[in-house]
């Protein structure tokens, strides 16, 4: 018998309205002006929980090894490091223009 | 691999449960390759939503907000019923692993099905990268870059959508041959895993290209 986790099926069913909750939070709240970057924020954070209901619970995560942490947290680390490295670039190019470009 | 009562590895492991481990890294590795497919586009579209908000959430208003809420619901209804297929898999249920990957089939298409309407009416309404897009909008081609990215990461992911069926009908047959048993359902969890996995991209999805505009209008 392998180390499987099996999850009960009421609990599964909790994080379904879960996932199911935010949906529609995140719908609605995009007709609400936040102000700002606000809106995108809240957006990203939303989904953000959901992926970590999935990754945690639907994708065993949550009660697998140490080393399957590391891995899925490389994989996902990395795709921080592309997204932020790279806008340093876009989003710093006003800076620039602003002091040598006049 | 059928007989339930001894569980045969290969050679190169120790026993079974390292085997098994073995088959989720690997999983997991091809996963966080997944994440850099998708991950430039990902880059891509924020480097280009810096560069004209404006005109990304004005050409976002375009979208069905509502169809894309209800594909939502059902991407993630279609991963419970996959999760409950492992958990059947998990528990030698053979009838419920069946009818959960069938369930999940059956989402899966339905997901496709709301996709082909939505691409259908952009088709009509003229809002196809290309020869024939019109957008009467000072900044149409900022507009056009939103739909170019709006059709390359949701084709994409209906692409592997269309993959998944595929591994979802190959489950449902090698399940009703009796090739799976508690001591062995390693393919069930990583189609599993796959399946998830295609589910967060459509997480991310959704508020990126959806909801950029609505407060706005």
């Amino acid at each position: 018998m392998n180390s499987q986790h099996v999850i009960s099926i009421r609990f599964y069913a909790t994080i379904f309205g879960a996932l199911l909750a935010l949906t529609l939070s995140t719908a609605g709240v995009a007709f609400i002006d936040l102000g700002g970057n606000l809106n995108t924020i809240v957006a990203l954070a939303i989904a953000i929980i959901k992926a970590l209901l999935v990754i945690l619970f639907f994708m065993h995560v949550r009660y697998s090894s140490r080393l399957t942490w590391v891995f899925v947290g490389a994989g996902f680390f990395w795709i921080l490091i592309l997204l932020t490295l790279t806008m340093t670039d876009p989003l710093t190019r006003d800076w620039l223009e602003t002091t040598i470009g006049r | 691999m059928s007989d339930s009562t001894s569980i045969i590895h290969a050679h190169q492991f120790d026993d079974a449960a390292q085997q098994h481990e073995a088959s989720w890294l690997g999983m997991w590795v091809f996963l966080a390759t997944e994440v850099m497919f998708f991950g430039g586009m990902f880059l891509g579209y924020t480097i280009y939503r810096t560069t004209y908000p404006q005109a990304f959430a004005d050409a976002s208003n375009h979208l069905d907000i509502w169809l894309g809420t209800i594909n939502t619901a059902v991407l993630i209804g279609s991963s419970l019923t996959m999760a409950l297929a492992v958990r059947s898999a998990q528990l030698d249920a053979r009838k419920p692993l069946v009818l959960f990957l069938i369930l999940t089939l059956v989402l899966g298409v339905v997901f496709l099905g709301i996709k082909f309407t939505e691409y259908y009416a952009k088709f009509e309404e003229h809002l196809v990268p290309g020869g024939a897009f019109e957008y009467a909008d000072p900044l149409a081609h900022a507009a056009e870059i939103l739909f170019s990215f709006y059709f390359a990461m949701t084709g994409m992911h209906a692409l592997h959508m269309v993959i998944g069926l595929g591994l979802l009908t190959t489950l449902v047959v090698k399940t009703r041959r009796g090739r799976f048993s508690v001591s062995y359902n390693t393919p069930v969890e990583l189609v599993g895993l796959y399946w998830h996995f295609v589910d967060i991209v459509w997480i991310f999805l959704f508020p990126l290209l959806y909801l950029l505009g609505r407060h706005l209008r």
